[in-house]
This record gives structure tokens, sequence and C-alpha cells, in this order.
């Protein structure tokens, strides 16, 4: 059994020509710049240990609270240094690598679990469908940090279990979209033959419904992402979240929020960092969706 | 109209079902409460009488029940911290955040519908792409950030006004600015994406053709269509009007139910925060029957649904 003849992408296709080709090269100057961005964020994440000046959590007492360059402060701590004379570059590129790291594990927990149950919903319909629409709509509901909240007050934290209870949000989402786009895609002949041709269910989703509906899917994991580092670095300031001596950009920003008045750049350089990310993801996320989606506006 | 009002009410105690059983199970599996209140090396027998005192050697499905009982009887049970009630204390919390949260609602839909519509009216024209750019950073921003760069510049270099604290309105002036200049930024980008969908429609284009004037179109026809979708974000915002303050209490030091849960949290007063929890969930389902509810109002379409299409 061939799957050229069924495959996605020949079925797609006409949807991407569509747009002229002169259209397609403009690339805004705005998303090149977040693109460069978001390039150096992941740099810094991936090569942390081999940029970062010294250890994030190794002191030099004599200058503690020393300012960064350009408010008198010398280039042996460039962004300055902490109340405990850490310095502040190393410990923002070991935040930034926290925080990149939660952010995605938690964006693909969440994305793999409301398609999952978005794919069991339109699968078996019935009680199923309704069970999971049923969860869909609690979760709705619910502010999450409420939920998040309420979950780290009962089990306490660390680390793994916050990275799951953040994929915990979103999950409702994918699952209406997965769930929405499988039940159509099932009507649209497709499915339909490959079932006949005796393929599993879990390789007509898998192979599929899933590549039919990857591109929207991404978009929504785009624009889910500044959501879950604004809800990381929340929960961390609140110091519920990542805990000492870890560290992560609301934890750095909760910590230096004590020094507000004497050493400002302690909270604002992990501030311009979050803020910088995700406009960045939120900017690349809205341009991606008016390319590759229009109908999830 | 009373069999859409019926699924609706049915879908919302359902939720709440839910969030009444997410709580206790969430409470059960987080360790044994004779544990967690008596210390661990206290003798067995005390343990064992501490059991049957609180009826935890009950089978499960009668504790669960005894459980939405005592709910429905305003039993929250007692704060571990200082032995009272925890509805009283989350109680008289609620006055100090409706304080912020409703001057702060005020702003978010005086500022943020207009702006939306006047974007989406004089789409790419310079005050769409500044009300964009500014919704987009409204957006970005956290709120403690937020929050605490306007302590830097109004507090600490200009002095204006408190930073922390809640002796006086001018207390709560940088508190209200950081929770509603995020949410009109939220509600200015939904409003204007709802209302260039609905100048796309076929029915403006023909209200226009038959000669129908552009301010009337938009009134008669774009805006009531656009301000379904902005209802329920309002809706959400409205549900959220008790818990959508956490991270500014803590920013301002201020003492309303959103500070409550962040102490008792990190205590693990659990009883607290379960009243938070439950108060909280209420109040969003509540507030989600009533956006159902003037959906219908704003929609007849919605009124008379076709049988199955519940969903």
């Amino acid at each position: 059994m061939s799957d050229t003849t069924l495959d996605p992408a020949a079925i797609a296709s006409p949807v991407v020509v569509t747009p002229p080709a002169r259209k397609r090269l403009r690339v805004p100057p705005l998303v090149i710049l977040a693109i460069l961005w978001l390039a150096l964020m992941l740099f810094t994440a991936f090569a942390a240990e081999l940029i970062s000046p010294f250890s994030f959590t190794a002191m030099d007492l004599r200058n503690r609270l020393s300012p960064p360059i350009g408010l008198g402060g010398e280039w042996l701590h460039p962004l300055g240094t902490d109340e405990l004379g850490r310095d502040v570059l190393s410990r923002l590129i070991t935040s930034i690598r926290m925080s990149l790291l939660i952010a995605f594990g938690a964006t693909v927990i969440s994305a793999v679990l409301g398609v999952s149950l978005g794919f069991l919903a339109a699968h078996f319909r019935g009680l199923v469908e309704q069970a999971v629409l049923a969860l869909v709509d609690f979760q709705a509901a619910m502010p999450f940090l409420i939920l998040a909240l309420a979950v780290l007050a009962f089990f306490g934290n660390s680390l793994p279990l916050f990275i799951c209870l953040l994929g915990l949000n979103g999950w409702e989402r994918y699952a209406r979209i997965a769930r929405g786009l499988a039940v159509s895609a099932g009507a649209q002949g497709y499915a339909a033959a490959v079932r006949q041709l005796g393929a599993s269910p879990w390789r007509v989703y898998g192979r599929h419904v899933l590549p039919n509906i990857a591109s929207t899917l991404i978009v929504s994991m785009t624009l889910a992402f500044p959501e879950i580092i604004l809800l990381e670095s929340g929960l961390s300031f609140l110091g519920l979240g990542v805990q000492p001596p870890m560290t992560s950009l609301g934890n750095m920003v909760g910590y230096g929020r004590e020094y507000l008045t004497r050493a400002p750049w302690v909270l604002l350089a992990p501030s311009a960092i979050i803020v910088l990310t995700t406009l960045s993801v939120s900017l690349l996320g809205d341009w991606l969706r008016d390319r590759l989606d229009p109908t999830l506006r | 109209m009373l069999r859409f009002f019926g699924i609706r009410l049915a879908r919302a105690l359902l939720t709440l079902v839910l969030v009444v059983t997410f709580a206790f199970v969430v409470l059960r599996l987080s360790g044994d409460p004779a544990l967690l209140i008596m210390s661990p090396d206290a003798p067995p027998e005390a343990i064992a009488a501490f059991r049957k005192a609180w009826g935890l050697d009950d089978p499960i499905w009668q504790q669960y029940l005894r459980y939405f009982a005592a709910i429905f009887q305003g039993d929250l049970g007692l704060s571990m911290r200082d032995g009272r009630p925890a509805i009283a204390l989350v109680a008289e919390r609620i006055p100090a955040t409706l304080a912020l949260t409703l001057p702060a609602l005020a702003i978010k839909i005086g500022l943020g519908i207009p702006a939306g519509v006047y974007a989406a009216l004089h789409r790419n024209s310079f005050a769409d792409r500044a009300v964009m750019l500014l919704a987009v950073a409204g957006f970005t921003v956290p709120s403690f950030v937020l929050g605490l760069l306007l302590v830097l510049v109004f507090a600490v270099q200009l002095g204006w006004l408190p930073s922390g604290g809640q002796e006086s309105w001018r207390h709560a002036v940088l508190p209200v600015l950081t929770l509603g200049i995020g949410g009109a930024a939220v509600l200015a980008r939904f409003t204007r994406s709802a209302m260039l969908e609905v100048l796309g429609q076929p029915y403006m284009r023909t209200a226009l053709a038959k000669g129908v004037p552009w301010a009337v179109a938009v009134r008669r026809h774009a805006l009531p269509n656009a301000a379904i979708p902005t209802v329920t974000i309002v809706g959400f915002m409205v549900g959220s009007l008790l818990a959508g303050a956490v991270v500014v209490e803590s920013v301002f030091s201020w003492l309303g139910v959103g500070r409550l849960l962040v102490v008792a949290v990190a205590n693990r007063d659990l009883a607290v925060v379960q009243c938070i929890l439950l108060l909280v969930a209420t109040t969003m389902v509540i507030a989600n029957l009533v956006v159902d509810l003037l959906y219908g109002a704003l929609d007849p379409r919605l009124r008379v649904a076709p049988k199955g299409a519940t969903a």
C-alpha cells in the first residue's frame, strides 16, 4: 500500500499556492527582528554554560549591588550584581534557559494532551466526547492561575510537577481544535478512504489527519507559548514557581523587587527579557497565523 | 427559550460539581488529613480517634457526599493558621479586592472597546497601527513588570503616589492602572478582530449597497454582531473580578482575596485555598451563565438552537 496517492500535502497544496508568489516573500521587518531575537534567546539557552562569565550562584561579596555599565559599573559585571554579589548577566543566561525549558516542555505537554483528547472525542463520539467536552468546559471556566495555585498548595512544588502543571494550561484549546478538525476530516473522504484500506485508527490519525491539521496546531502553539512564559514568570514572581537556588526570569524579578529603589537593574534586566521574548513570539505567531491559517482569526 | 436556559443551567451546575469533585479529589490525594493536621509522631490511638471523629474511616463515597452537604451548608472548614472559619476570612477580603477590580473593569471597558472599534473602522491607518502596537505590548508585558515599572516611575522617581499599602484612595491608583491597562489591551485586540470580521460580512455589503449610510450600517448591523465575541471576554473579566488581581495585589501589598490566596498557598492552608477556589469557580460559572443568556438576547439565532446542537 502506498501513501503517495493520499499524500496530505497534495490535498493541502492548492491552499498554499493561492497567494501570489511575490507577496509570499515579504517578511515584515518587525517579524525579522522578532526571529533574530528568538534565535539569540535559543542560542543563549543552548550555550548557557559556555557563554556565562560566572556560575549563576557564584558570589562576589566585595561587589554587592554594583551597577551595570553606563551607570558607573565595570566590565567585570556588565549588567551589575545583585544583593549577594552574584553576576546579573550570568543569572540572566541561566534564567533564560530555565524559563524557555519550562515553556517548551509545558507547550508540548499541553499540545499532546489536548490533541490526544480531541482525537479521542472525535473517534469515539458519544459518551467519550461528552466527557471530554465537559472537561473542556471546566477548564475554560476556571482562571488557570487559580487552579495552578490550588494544585501547588495541595501538592507542594517540584520542577517536574511544575512543568506538568503548566502543561495543563490551554490543553482545552488544542482539544477543541483537534476535535473539530478531526470530525471534519472524517467527513472529507481521505480519512475514510485510508480506513477502508484497512489502516488502524493510529495510522489514520497519526499519519493522515495530524499532518493535515499541523499548521493550525503549530500556530496555536506559537500563540500559547507567550502565555506559558507569562504564567511561569508570574508564579515564580509570587515565589510559588521555580524555587531557589534554581532561578528563572520571574524568580529574578520577584527577588529583585526588594532592591527596586537601590538597584533597579536586578529587576529590569529580566523584565526586559520577558517582555521582548513574549512580544517576539506573539509577533511571529500573529504573522504565522495570517500566513498559514486565516481561519484562526 | 426555556429549553435553551435549562441546558445552560445544567451545564453550569455540572461545571460546579466538577470543581467541587476536583477540590475533594485533590484534597484527598495530597495526603492523609489526619497525618497532616496531627503531627506524624502522634500516638496511633490518637490518630485513629481523630479519624473516627472526622469520619475519615468511612467509605470514600460517604465522605464525598458529606463533603457536598457541608459545602451546601456554607461550612468550608477552619483555617489551619488561625482557626477561624475559612469563609469568614475570605469574605472580609472581598471588598478590598473589588475596590481594585471594579474601577479596573471600568477602565478596561471604557478604553478597550472604543479603541478596538475605532481601530477596526480605520483599518491600517496610523491610529489602528498605534492601537494594535499598544495592545500587543499591553498583552505581552506581565502585570508584575508593568506594576513595578509604574512604582519605579510614579512612586520612586516622581514621588507622586505611594508604592504599596491601602490607607487611602491614592494607594489604589497604581494597582487599578496596572490592572486596567493590561485588560484594556486584551479587550481592544478582541474587539478589533471581531469588528473586522463583521465588517467583511456579506450583510454589511448588502446594507451599504441598498443605500444605508455607513454610520447607520455600523450602528445597526456591525456593532451588535461584533458584540457577541466581545461579550464573552467581558464576561470572563466579570467572572474574574475576585481572582483577577492575585499578582497585582502581591506587587502592591494590597490585602485582598488574591494576597490571601498566595499566603494560604505558601502556608498550605488548604481550607482557605479550597474556599477561594470554590468562590472563584462560582462567580465564573454565574458570569458565564449570564453571558450565555446575553447571547440569547443579542443573537436570536442562538435561542432556537436545533436539537442536539448544544455544544
